[in-house]
């Protein structure tokens, strides 16, 4: 299987990375000497083994349904690119 | 008496503890000597006024019942840290100043350790030669234009240079094991759940371990018992028994199990990888340990399921980066043209190839092919740990295929940095403890090192054992101060 030049320009529109025309082209390069790599899992029969999802053997853990933070508003503005007075500010997404 | 830098934790302690040193005369040479130190390119962001401060604070109230009374700590870039800038060695991060401390920094300074700096990382810890950082290369105070291992690079660098007395880091496949290998340095990686994972950077949230990094292995059972707790605010942390690693470290090892797994003897290792093997082997003989052949028979399959489940996770946990909430933002005609923009800005090559994989082996149509078949291997590669683990207490390997390699020489081929890691990724794909320790060099002199892996939640016997081995292997680490200035 390769990886061509549409496919990586299809996955960088998925994953939100614009992508020059020739760093697409080293980066499909790139993914496919990845895969060639990968594609040696095809060796395993795997049918009746059950996938691994979480090494950590625990069931998630319940919570009272409580506040338990203060009004922390001002430290999650804090690093934001662009604000205004309470709000996230972006470019305009409704016409 | 020796230079307060070149002292381990433990001496150090001890000094502070016996009025000999103050913790201001501590933080003060540890400066002086990351000062003269500019050249390694250690430090991402320092903290030195603060810690000067906070040392003094100390000495004027001085509390002796704590663990790391007045310790100065310089950390991985990846750990979120209070009012501290926090990069994850990433230029989407480069501003990004956190509100709130992670659990095994907060855990550090409870015991009264003092932040020093923030060390260099390869970006987002992607990266095993500390190359991919944005910050720029980390030089190996082995040898000059040398990589110091990855990611946590800069940590290796800054201990094996004396410019901390210990270090955290964070291993994903290898990321304190193989950079400690490469410095001739102590790296232990902890039982995936021992060390909350809460405001840490995240790369891949099923495989990302904190753990502590040191000359000696003392040390390293000392800030393991201060980091490693149970924490609510972390979804995967275990809530199990842990141990006094430190009073309960003993050199006594007598008729522990090890295996030696066949699998590992890989086509292309260097000999001398192969004798330091032999001879650890027989060091733990002397020890008093038993040595059993086991078989791990999934093991060349462990860096392909590394290569899709690591990826796979970061590109949803790096699907955060959005220019929106804190980061970079790159300005963009409409809110998707903004993102497109300010990703593409914001990451570095490795860091998007690995967003690219990760985004494809989910993607529609993929996801059984990949994702699904990597997980059922992971299983596999699980499997094969706990049939070993019935007949051994622990599993000795070398700790990577190679001694460190040449800034540069790697950096264009991406399967043959991600080869590095060959022998300490199965061990984060089954969750398991691993410890790097120094066992003696290469024809160039550079270091090299031997893996202990245990059982889950066995992090004292990997101590023990490698405490019991380092004595007998007696490494000393040549450092000729090279780059000072």
């Amino acid at each position: 299987m390769t990886i061509d030049l549409k496919t990586v320009k299809h996955i960088s529109k998925l994953a939100r990375i614009s992508l020059e025309e020739k760093k697409a082209e080293k980066l499909a390069d790139d993914m496919n000497s990845i895969f060639e790599f990968i594609e040696k899992l095809n060796e395993l029969k795997t049918e009746n083994i059950e996938p691994l999802t979480s090494i950590a053997v625990t069931t998630l853990r319940f919570r009272e349904d409580k506040i338990t933070s203060d009004n922390i508003r001002e430290k999650i503005l804090k690093n934001s690119p662009e604000k205004n007075d309470d709000f996230f500010v972006v470019p305009k997404v409704v016409e | 008496m020796t230079e307060i830098t070149s002292l381990s934790l433990f001496e150090l302690i001890k000094n502070i503890k016996e009025k000999k040193i103050s913790s201001n005369e501590v933080a003060k040479s540890f400066i002086d000597r990351s000062e003269k130190s500019k050249k390694l390119n250690a430090y991402v962001t320092e903290n030195f006024e603060n810690c000067l401060q906070l040392s003094k604070e100390f000495d004027n109230k001085p509390n002796f019942d704590l663990k790391l009374p007045g310790i100065p700590i310089a950390v991985k870039d990846l750990f979120c840290t209070n009012e501290v800038r926090t990069t994850a060695g990433s230029n989407i991060l480069n501003n990004f100043v956190p509100t709130y401390e992670s659990t095994v920094t907060q855990n550090i300074w409870n015991e009264g350790g003092i932040l020093l700096g923030k060390l260099n990382c390869d970006e987002f810890a992607m990266g095993s030669s500390n190359e991919t950082s944005f910050f720029g290369n980390v030089q190996n105070p082995i040898a000059e234009d040398l990589v110091p291992g990855g990611s946590s690079g800069g940590s290796s660098a800054a201990l094996a240079a004396n410019l901390t007395p210990v270090t955290i880091g964070t291993d994903t496949g290898g990321s304190i094991r193989q950079p400690a290998s490469f410095t001739g340095t102590v790296g232990l990686k902890p039982t995936y759940g021992s060390c909350s994972r809460y405001g840490i950077v995240a790369f891949a949230s099923s495989l990302d371990q904190a753990g502590p990094m040191s000359k000696d292995v003392k040390d390293s059972s000392i800030l393991l018992e201060v980091i490693s707790s149970f924490d609510k605010k972390d979804s995967t942390s275990i809530d199990f028994k842990r141990n006094n690693y430190s009073s309960e470290l003993t050199r006594n090892i007598k008729g522990l199990k090890i295996g030696i797994p066949k699998e590992y003897r890989v086509d292309g290792m260097p000999d001398e990888i192969e004798k330091l093997w032999k001879k650890g082997i027989e060091y733990a003989k002397d020890c008093g340990a038993e040595i059993i052949d086991i078989s791990l028979p999934h093991t060349s399959y462990a860096l392909p399921t590394y290569y899709i489940v690591a990826p796979a996770e970061a590109s949803s946990n790096l699907a955060r980066y959005d220019g929106v909430k804190y980061g970079l933002r790159s300005s963009g005609e409409s809110l998707i043209d903004m993102y497109e923009k300010t990703r593409s800005e914001g990451f570095g090559e490795e860091v998007k190839r690995r967003i690219m994989i990760g985004t494809y082996v989910l993607s529609s149509g993929y996801y059984d092919a990949y994702y699904l078949k990597a997980q059922k291997v992971r299983q596999l590669i699980k499997q094969d740990f706990d049939q070993a683990y019935n007949k051994v207490d622990a599993i000795l390997t070398p700790s990577t295929p190679s001694s460190a390699f040449k800034i540069g020489e790697k950096s264009n081929d991406p399967v043959s940095m991600y080869l590095n890691d060959i022998f300490t990724v199965p061990v984060n794909l089954a969750g398991l403890p691993g410890i790097s320790i120094p066992a003696g060099t290469d024809k160039n002199n550079y270091p090299l090192g031997l893996q202990i892996i245990g059982k889950p939640f066995d992090e004292q016997t990997v101590l023990n054992i490698a405490y019991s081995m380092e004595e007998k292997i007696n490494y000393k680490n040549y450092i000729s101060d090279w780059w000072m200035q």
